[in-house]
């Protein structure tokens, strides 16, 4: 059944057990961003240091999708340079373009979104948390980050 | 606005309304549709597809323009629909009708052309927290530009509208009172009839969003005494971009134009025009022609079946639904009681969120809505980020509903563990 492919395992078991769903009061960049066409939000926090993420940890509700794919982003990033980071989150948006063959060595359990693809509308929930992602990357290194609507 | 009173005699054949409806007779992955979406958009009878198609095939002109045979017989459908329309929702002449391409339409009509001109700074305009976004950005908007505040009916717990604090919210500076006929989210219907009184009273006019209400509710804006009624097409069996705008006639004719264009004006000068009559005066521009006719053949195919044989209907598969969705386990908003709702039932799962359920629903053939609604108050007011949405109308059998229970059981394995 074509649900297996959407809803694997490890999908699931991110859902349940996510990893790194915290507050980091420590963080030099936060953001929290929502779905509005679905209610789905997420804050992601970064700690970095001299170029390098050292960890990354999210808060927020939302669909099995999103909230694992914020779980595995969490993991798939830490101890990564910007450069790798930013690499990694264009590679992962294009595997969720479908136009991007992902390297399941670099990609790691992140693999298990693919199924996502055929369900467009729900890219968006697969994505959500690496947009807020690249946008703490990419703001002033304000920790408050822009607020959820 | 109960209409149980009395049983109708012809009861809705539904195998015989399925029969018109084409979309139905399609397999998507070999399964037949189990369309669980009617608030969101009806699916449309052969009649309305071709009442469309026939006017774009055999009588396509513009409409009040062409003097010439094909003008007149397009301008001869649009008013016809217009003469439905008025007569569907009980309104004294077809003239306080004005088309619009809906319900968003016709409340922003009314925000510019009436809410505008008349308020002032300090005035209060009365909605309600289960109101659709579309029954409270405009009015904000207006607020904004004239100094108007708007202010909440609450919901209660069982997600009825909260009357008990009424006499404090609804004064001498209340100028409106913006309701929904009945929640897109909760189902309720709201008691229109006593709340219009009451606002009447203290001086306020009344406008009433009926898209959800006027496709399953027998309707009588004269019975109502609104001074509003807003009415989506396309939820009623027409085409997209058909509906209008009901309005009390002394209204209409004090109000100004809402958009400027051809066919509005009465005579144009160069630093001023005059305006057309009501309703007229309201309709810039060339209209939807095709689809308001479309929605004439919609009104004809309901009164056909017969509003309170449609109501009766949905009554009962909502009671059914309500049942089986509580007996499962699932968490139902909105009141459970029939006589004071309609077919739309607002539901969560267990602990499936709704767009996993909804894309595991959409595997098993059933299309529900998942998501807020347009109706983040009521999210908000209940707790949840978003609910599961199964809406029902003329075409829906119990049948479905069954259909939808064992797609739930699908989803709760999917989570299981």
């Amino acid at each position: 059944m074509a649900l297996d492919e959407i809803y694997k395992e490890v999908i699931l078991d991110h859902y349940k057990n996510p990893r790194n769903k915290r507050e980091m009061p420590e963080a030099e960049r936060s953001c929290s961003k929502n779905n509005p066409l679905c209610g789905d939000e997420i804050t992601v926090y970064v700690h970095e240091d001299d170029g390098k993420v050292l960890d990354v940890s999210f808060v927020g509700q939302g669909c099995s999708i999103s909230q694992s794919s914020a779980s595995m982003m969490t993991e798939s990033v830490a101890g990564k340079s910007r450069d790798e980071v930013e690499g990694l989150v264009g590679s992962f948006r294009g595997m969720m373009a479908g136009d991007v063959e992902p390297d399941e060595d670099a990609f790691g359990e992140l693999v298990a979104l693919k199924g996502v693809v055929k369900y467009p509308i729900r890219v968006k929930c697969a994505v959500l948390a690496w947009d807020v992602l690249q946008e703490a990357l990419a703001g002033d290194g304000d920790a408050a980050g822009s607020a959820p609507h | 606005m109960s209409v149980t009173e009395r049983r109708s005699a012809d009861r809705l054949d539904v195998d015989r309304v399925r029969a018109d409806f084409p979309i139905f007779e399609r397999l998507i992955d070999d399964r037949p549709i189990v369309y669980l979406d009617s608030a969101a958009t009806s699916q449309k009878p052969r009649q309305v597809i071709e009442a469309e198609a026939d006017f774009y095939r055999l009588h396509n002109a513009n409409a009040h323009r062409g003097i010439y045979h094909l003008a007149e017989e397009a301008t001869d459908l649009f008013e016809q629909a217009r003469v439905s329309l008025a007569r569907f929702v009980g309104a004294p002449q077809p003239e306080t009708i004005v088309f619009t391409r809906g319900t968003t339409e016709a409340t922003n009509l009314v925000a510019y052309a009436w809410a505008r001109r008349v308020l002032g700074t300090g005035d209060e305009i009365l909605l309600s927290e289960m109101e659709h976004h579309s029954n409270i950005v405009p009015w904000q908007l207006a607020a904004r530009d004239t100094g108007a505040i708007l202010r909440y009916l609450p919901i209660t717990d069982e997600g009825l509208l909260d009357l008990s604090g009424l006499d404090g919210l609804l004064t001498e500076r209340t100028k409106l009172v913006s309701v929904t006929g009945m929640s897109n989210s909760l189902g309720t219907l709201p008691p229109v009839r006593e709340l219009t009184a009451a606002a009447h009273a203290v001086g306020a006019l009344v406008l009433v969003d009926g898209a959800q209400l006027v496709p399953h509710v027998p309707v009588d804006v004269s019975e109502l005494d609104v001074d509003f009624l807003t009415i989506s097409g396309h939820k009623m069996l027409g085409p997209t971009a058909s509906g209008g705008l009901y309005g009390k006639l002394e209204h209409l004719e004090a109000m100004d134009p809402f958009l400027g264009g051809g066919h509005m004006i009465e005579e144009v000068f160069p630093d001023h025009s005059t305006w057309n009559a009501v309703p007229y005066k309201f309709e810039a521009g060339t209209m939807n022609l095709a689809q308001e006719v479309g929605l004439g053949a919609a009104i004809d195919y309901l009164e056909t079946l017969g509003m309170t044989a449609v109501r009766e209907h949905e009554e009962e598969i909502t009671a059914y639904a309500i049942e089986r969705l509580l007996d499962a386990g699932a968490r139902v908003f909105g009141p459970s009681d029939t006589r004071v709702r309609g077919g739309a039932v607002s539901f969560w799962f267990k602990d499936v969120h709704p767009h996993d359920l909804a894309t595991i629903l959409n595997e098993e053939g059933v299309a529900i809505r998942a998501g807020h609604h347009c109706n983040q108050l009521v999210m908000r007011r209940f707790g949840v980020p978003a609910t599961a949405r199964a809406s029902f109308y003329i075409y829906n059998t119990t049948a479905e509903v069954d259909a939808l229970i064992e797609a739930l059981r699908s989803a709760e394995r999917v989570f299981a563990g």
